[in-house]
């Protein structure tokens, strides 16, 4: 006899309308017991009933998240449809936004979001690797605790703090300081000039890429600090013992242990810079061209639905479904591949199974 | 010993490590920034009339933020209500069952994009299911739409936290006889009640301070309105049209909503943390 | 219940070439033994011998855990315990089982009892207080713990909270009790409450406790299996297992000069 019952399966191998045997189990059992009775079956049965139903229920609601995935792309795909019956998939390259005589494309869109969302990267990347560093290998220990929840709470302002941040705040003095000093300065290189070209108001696409920098920084520097975390004491404490510096430490022992998920939480960062709406749509300056310049306005995807739905009809709106259905998709990808990356890092060190 | 080499690398590190404290520093100082500005506005803008009355016309002087408060508490307090039932179940699910079955590996996965996928999108969903279909803006789009970005954080915490749960707890509850469903609500579940409330009041915080979803499904109401069936006024979206107005009395109404929700936020967030301390062993 | 202790030995459980396996792994070799009703049987042995493994099939909590199987036969009062039609909470509840760690439920003291009898009765209030009396009483809690029934059951001591899960256990009136080695984590004071508390069940109930104190299986059981790598090295009466074991490797054992 072989009784291979897997915990979650006993409800499901043991059918609800076997109580004749689970009846006769009473029966031939009850020598062993004196209090067995009607009673008590009828109590068992309730139970596996409960069970039952509670195995349903719980079932059902977790997939709510997964039909509402699945619910995302078909609705977007048949609300975006004329679009791409249109446009065909040239849709995805064509530069044109043109509302009055309804000639659309999305690359000024996905260019914007592309670049911001790169700038973004750029920046935040070192930052928070230098913020995870600190907290996992300089910081004294009893820092560690409030420094990690500041670093935390910037990532709870919400981002239409940062949005209006950026506007009423740090746009005047960018356009005031560091938009001349990059271009008395990166501006006069041969190569790079014409990324610094252009009117200095503050606002545009660098700009944006400056803000959602700050904005992902906490979530990339979180990922980073609990992968750095999962570094054996005993790697770490090895190489010091042959008298590594902490940065060589870092550098040859943690960085290469927890490479996949360093590159996971960059493209977390990344996953949810493409998609970040208001701190975006405040500061990219909402014009639909693209322009060598960093400095000259563009618009992300979000910024452009959060501009121009309210406003959109017909076959207008048709296109914002569309701009929306290729930013779920490339958001999609790039998270992803981010998670399997991070998952791969804790299951290889044996955090997962 | 090459003094030199020895020297050279003293420095790199010498320069890692004062980068990387530049780093945390920076970080930090964003972070107060963005916090003095926000209060130093924030506080301007602060006066009674902003809790009694509703938002004022284009034009028209004074005004409030009280049609937006209100409509704000109901549509995340009913998106609060929504999720955090679906939410626990579907952890429980995960933690209870999810060790076998591929739907839960896939669930589970499918969460985590979820956690961090654009909410934009999911304010254009909504909207193509509900909106576009009974052709009206609604308080009850709105939660919907919270509820989705809220559902997956209490699941997943939900789930981490019964899987921190000892095994031994657990299978003291099964040893005496209890059904699953009980071993899960009455044991389980109670042990891992300080991390699951902390998971709700986190999704709280993080759906509080969301605009992009509302834009397309609550919208927004200028008058006092307790109707969810009708469109309904919220905070984010009228901070957002407010701030971009060129009206002053607007603006300044966007920083001070923009405080009331900043606050909110962060109390809620600082809340979970302590919380979970107290009540959590060790 | 009520049942008096007949002078014939009668099997609560008898367990026939009962095989297990984690996943590939066997952990169990073809195991026989009967347990006496109304009796103490101590189960010893090293580490990884497998002692806890067989008291877990006895209420087929393995069953909770996917890789994990056994084949066989283990027979409770008629009842194929592997049976895979068998109601595992039905058999719970009459095969009880203590862990090695206290595991109170993060709920009151009264409610800890009542959590398990709610189960399968339907008692009134002033029943259900008798019952939780009764409990703590066998279990020589009640005067330690009556004032403070409404508190949590975290708020005792580890020796407490241990004496509170056999408590728990008991108060459902189940016909065995599976004792995983329930004084590992106590102190000595705790530990020797525990050992006169084991004494005074077997009039009721019977009795399997695994340890890794051949002191404490002597001091308590009637009968002591001795295993080693997944199988059953001797069985028989306590004494004489203790006094003139047959095997040789028994008698390294019990002596210390093992391994």
């Amino acid at each position: 006899m072989n009784t291979s019952t897997a915990g979650s399966g006993t409800l499901d191998q043991q059918s609800l309308d076997d109580t004749k045997e689970l009846g006769a189990f009473m029966e031939t059992s009850s020598a062993g017991s004196g209090m067995l009775d009607q009673r008590r079956l009828q109590t068992v049965k309730r139970q596996r009933f409960q069970d039952f139903i509670f195995h349903k229920i719980t079932l059902s609601f977790s997939l709510i998240v997964l039909v509402s995935l699945i619910g995302i792309i078909v609705s977007l795909a048949i609300a975006a449809w004329p679009t791409f019956k249109k446009f065909g998939i040239e849709f995805i390259w064509r530069v044109e936004w043109d509302i009055i005589n309804e000639e659309f494309g999305a690359a000024i869109a996905i260019f914007g979001t592309l670049a911001s969302a790169t700038i973004a990267i750029l920046i935040a990347m070192p930052l928070s690797f230098g913020i995870a560093l600190f907290l996992t290998e300089t910081c004294p220990t009893w820092l560690r605790r409030p420094l990690g929840t500041a670093i935390e709470l910037l990532a709870a302002v919400p981002s239409i703090i940062y949005g209006m941040f950026g506007l009423f705040i740090f746009a005047p003095l960018f356009a005031e300081y560091g938009q001349p000093a990059l271009q008395s300065t990166l501006g006069q290189m041969p190569l790079l000039a014409p990324l610094f070209g252009g009117a200095t108001n503050g606002i545009g696409i660098l700009a944006a890429g400056l803000i959602l920098a700050f904005m992902i920084l906490p979530f990339i520097a979180a990922v980073m600090r609990d992968v750095f975390e999962i570094v054996p004491p005993i790697l770490r404490e090895s190489a010091y013992g042959v008298g590594c510096t902490t940065w060589e430490v870092v550098r040859y022992i943690v960085l290469p242990y927890t490479q996949q998920g360093v590159i996971g939480g960059v493209m977390l960062g990344l996953g949810r810079a493409l998609g970040e709406t208001m701190a975006v749509t405040f500061v990219i300056g909402n014009s639909q061209r693209i322009s060598a310049s960093l400095f000259s306005p563009g618009s992300s995807i979000a910024s452009t639905l959060a501009n121009e739905f309210g406003e959109a009809a017909d076959f207008h709106l048709s296109t914002l479904f569309a701009l929306g259905l290729l930013l779920f998709v490339i958001t999609f990808i790039v998270l992803a591949l981010a998670k399997i990356l991070i998952i791969r890092t804790e299951r290889a060190k044996g955090l997962k199974t | 010993m090459n003094q030199n080499l020895y020297r050279k690398r003293i420095m790199i590190n010498r320069i890692g490590i004062s980068l990387s404290m530049l780093a945390m520093t920076l970080g930090l100082f964003v972070l107060l920034w963005i916090l003095s500005v926000l209060f130093i506005n924030g506080f301007k803008a602060l006066d009674l009339n902003m809790f009694f009355q509703s938002t004022p016309a284009p034009g028209t002087e004074g005004g409030g933020l009280a049609n937006a408060i209100v409509g704000s508490l109901m549509l995340v307090g009913f998106a609060t209500l929504v999720s955090t039932p679906v939410g626990i179940l579907a952890g429980i699910y995960l933690a209870e069952y999810g060790d076998t079955s591929k739907t839960a590996e896939v669930t589970r996965f499918m969460t985590d994009i979820m956690l961090s996928a654009p909410s934009i999108v999911l304010g254009l969903f909504v909207y193509a299911i509900l909106v576009a279909q009974v052709k009206h803006f609604s308080g009850w789009a709105g939660t919907i739409a919270l509820s989705l970005i809220a559902i997956p954080v209490v699941l997943r915490t939900t789930e981490n936290m019964l899987r921190l749960v000892p095994g031994s707890l657990r299978e003291a509850a099964f040893a005496l006889g209890a059904p699953r469903w009980k071993v899960a609500t009455m044991v389980t579940l109670r042990a891992a009640k300080a991390g699951v409330v902390t998971g709700v009041l986190l999704a709280l915080a993080r759906i509080s301070g969301e605009t992009a979803p509302l834009l397309f499904t609550a919208l927004n109401n200028q008058f006092f309105s307790l109707d969810m069936n009708g469109p309904m006024s919220n905070l984010p979206v009228v901070i957002f049209q407010f701030a971009l107005s060129p009206y002053d009395n607007w603006v300044r109404l966007a920083w001070g909503g923009a405080l009331l929700i900043t606050l909110t936020v962060l109390v809620l967030n600082i809340l979970a943390r302590v919380y979970f301390r107290d009540k959590t062993p060790g | 219940m009520t049942e008096s202790p007949e002078q014939t030995p009668k099997s609560a459980i008898q367990i026939r070439n009962l095989n297990f396996f984690y996943g590939k792994f066997q952990g169990l070799r073809n195991i026989n033994l009967d347990i006496v009703e109304h009796k103490v049987t101590a189960f010893i042995g090293p580490s990884g011998c497998g002692k806890s493994t067989l008291l877990r099939t006895l209420n087929r909590m393995y069953s909770l855990y996917p890789g994990q199987r056994a084949d066989g036969e283990i027979n409770f009062y008629g009842q194929n315990i592997l049976d895979p039609k068998q109601d595992l909470n039905l058999l719970r509840a009459r095969i009880g089982m203590v862990f090695q760690k206290p595991t109170p439920f993060p709920m009151s003291i009264y409610d800890n009892i009542a959590f398990g009898v709610r189960l399968y009765e339907n008692l009134p209030k002033g029943a259900m207080d008798e019952r939780v009396e009764w409990a703590l009483t066998k279990t020589a809690l009640w005067n330690e713990a009556k004032d403070k029934l409404n508190q949590s059951g975290l708020a005792l001591s580890g020796g407490q909270q241990q004496r509170l899960c056999i408590a728990r256990s008991v108060a459902v009136k189940p016909s065995v009790i599976l004792l995983d080695e329930p004084t590992s984590a106590l102190d000595p004071i705790s530990t020797a409450k525990i050992e006169e508390l084991v004494h005074e069940l077997k009039s009721e109930y019977t009795v399997a406790i695994v340890t890794h104190n051949m002191q404490q299986a002597a001091r308590v059981s009637d009968h002591t299996a001795y295993m080693y790598l997944g199988e059953m090295m001797e069985y028989g009466k306590t004494d004489q297992l203790f006094i003139k074991p047959k095997k040789k490797e028994t008698e390294d054992y019990i002596t210390g000069r093992f391994g």
